[in-house]
């Protein structure tokens, strides 16, 4: 059992999402950085979609009834258990009674932490994502908060594994967020899309799991017209009519009524789940064929970083 | 009807069956839909109707673009499938008290009809799930008599009621959870929208027909007691 001793800032418990009900209006939920979710739970020797805790800019402090081993990926913070400084995308032994101290990140938004054996919450829907908007899923259907109880799904004979040195750099390149043309970039001119992919966004305070709001040279359709309500995809870049583009994220509304221009691609929206507040973002168009080989070639990395 | 498909991402295709809001329109949306949700495929990960377009999101890992739209443009909806015309409507009891309609006397004001009118109007028409969005369970219903029409309130509400029916443009609503909505409220269901613990988690789907059934008090609050328990 993990009792919460401080819950930080906005810390759920997460899988890899919802699926399957966006007809019923549900959000996909699940981890904003799927690749250090799963790196997580692959270092401690769980199934990539066991259920973890997703932290958000500040850390948690957390109070372990028994031995555990566990893992904590993503943006860099510094972890202590007890007064051992705990290193990052490793799998580590918690003694029983060991208090693991996680400070506030200071490159990128979220950390991950996996438990082996996987935190114990039923499943709603397939699922053990948290939907805080529905208030289902996860646990209790909220973010952690101090005095809650974690149970772990233990498993004998499992194994951790480990990365191979220097595997992850990749993981760390800048550069900008690529994107494809949208469902709706015919609504605006070939000079307003050149314009949305020269210039330089800053993501604003306005910026949370269901979305982030930029704030730079606003893009406006070439006439305004009504959309009728459409599906949202994952990453899809709208814009309200201030021109100022969201990036539409997890925890987003299944349907909305504002044009779409660009639409994040799949390999690149773990990157999204790592930005904060006032970092300075740009754009790169790529076409759908790119995007797919990219993520292609993500998946060969990702699975040619273990060690044997 | 045709089908205009338009690649939304690289994980999703926009299907496109016109720029209007028509019954045809929506039936061809609703018949894609069901086809393809009666197909489980797995590859598939969610799908997402709107008034005049399906949004079908895969996963791009285990299947192309070019597999997807030859998929779609195969699913032929069968007869069975057709859900508007075979099964019955859904029925949802609505007490119109005035404590569960508090903009009631705004929608009549705007609308130039008496409030017992609005009311009548509302429960009278038969109405189609369009589809489902804003928050989960929340039903767009289309079929609204359309002398309802009433702009959204211009401050919404923090706070609206379980199960509060309210209309914003052409269309009504029920909200199946508290959330902040600026939707006009006229009346409020006992019956639950969304509990996520159903094996069925909604009463109804994209499609599906649904009739008002006015109840008084006294039945709203025994049926909300027998759906509690």
């Amino acid at each position: 059992m993990i009792r919460v001793a401080k819950p930080g800032l906005a810390t759920t418990v997460q899988d890899l999402g919802r699926f399957g009900f966006a007809h019923l209006g549900l959000s996909p939920c699940g981890a904003a950085d799927q690749i250090s979710f799963r790196l997580a739970n692959l270092l401690v020797g769980n199934s990539e979609n066991s259920p973890a805790l997703e932290m958000t800019l500040q850390g948690a402090t957390l109070e372990f009834e028994r031995p555990a081993v566990i893992a904590v990926t993503g943006a860099v913070c510094n972890c202590k258990i007890g007064s051992y400084r705990m290193p990052m995308f490793t799998a580590v032994e918690v003694p029983a009674g060991g208090v693991l101290q996680c400070s506030n990140s200071t490159g990128g938004a979220r950390f991950y932490l996996a438990v082996q054996g996987g935190i114990d919450v039923p499943l709603i829907m397939d699922s053990a994502s948290t939907d805080t908007r529905g208030k289902f899923g996860g646990f209790d259907g909220r973010l952690l908060r101090a005095g809650d109880v974690l149970r772990i799904n233990g498993r004998p004979g499992m194994r951790s594994r480990a990365i191979l040195p220097g595997a992850l750099d990749a993981l760390r390149r800048a550069g900008p967020i690529r994107v494809t043309r949208g469902s709706h970039s015919d609504w605006f001119t070939d000079e307003t899309l050149a314009k949305f992919l020269e210039s330089e966004y800053r993501v604003t305070e306005q910026a949370d799991r269901a979305g982030l709001r930029l704030a730079g040279e606003p893009v406006v359709p070439r006439e305004r017209r009504q959309l009728l309500t459409d599906g949202i995809p994952l990453g899809a870049v709208q814009v309200p009519q201030d021109g100022q583009p969201i990036i539409l994220f997890v925890d987003q509304q299944t349907t909305g009524g504002y044009p779409k221009i660009a639409n994040v691609i799949a390999a690149d929206t773990h990157r999204v789940g790592q930005l904060r507040p006032r970092d300075e973002i740009h754009f790169a168009e790529v076409s759908i064929a790119e995007a797919v080989d990219v993520l292609r070639a993500q998946e060969q990395w990702f699975k040619g970083i273990w060690r044997s | 009807m045709g089908m205009n498909l338009i690649p939304a991402s690289d994980s999703s295709i926009l299907v496109i069956f016109g720029d209007e809001i028509t019954p045809v329109v929506q039936k061809s949306v609703h018949a894609l839909f069901h086809a393809l949700q009666a197909a489980q495929d797995h590859r598939i990960r969610n799908l997402h109707p709107g008034y005049v377009s399906l949004l079908v999101d895969f996963d791009p890992r285990a299947i192309s673009h070019d597999e997807i739209a030859a998929l779609i443009q195969s699913a032929k909806p069968s007869p069975a499938q057709d859900t508007e015309l075979q099964t019955p409507a859904v029925e949802i009891p609505v007490c119109y008290d005035s404590d569960f309609g508090p903009d009631q006397a705004d929608v009549a004001t705007h609308t130039g009809l008496s409030i017992s009118q609005v009311i009548q109007k509302h429960w009278s028409a038969s109405y189609t799930v369009a589809f489902l969005g804003f928050t989960a369970g929340f039903a767009y219903l289309s079929g609204m008599a359309f002398e309802l029409s009433i702009p959204r309130l211009a401050t919404p509400r923090r706070a609206v009621a379980v199960g509060s029916v309210g209309i914003a443009g052409n269309q009504t609503g029920i909200y199946p959870t508290v959330t902040p909505g600026g939707w006009r409220l006229i009346g409020r269901t006992p019956r639950q929208m969304f509990n996520p613990r159903r094996i069925q988690p909604s009463p109804v789907m994209p499609g599906d027909r649904i009739k008002f059934v006015p109840i008084d008090r006294r039945e709203f609050d025994r049926l909300l007691l027998e759906s509690a328990g």
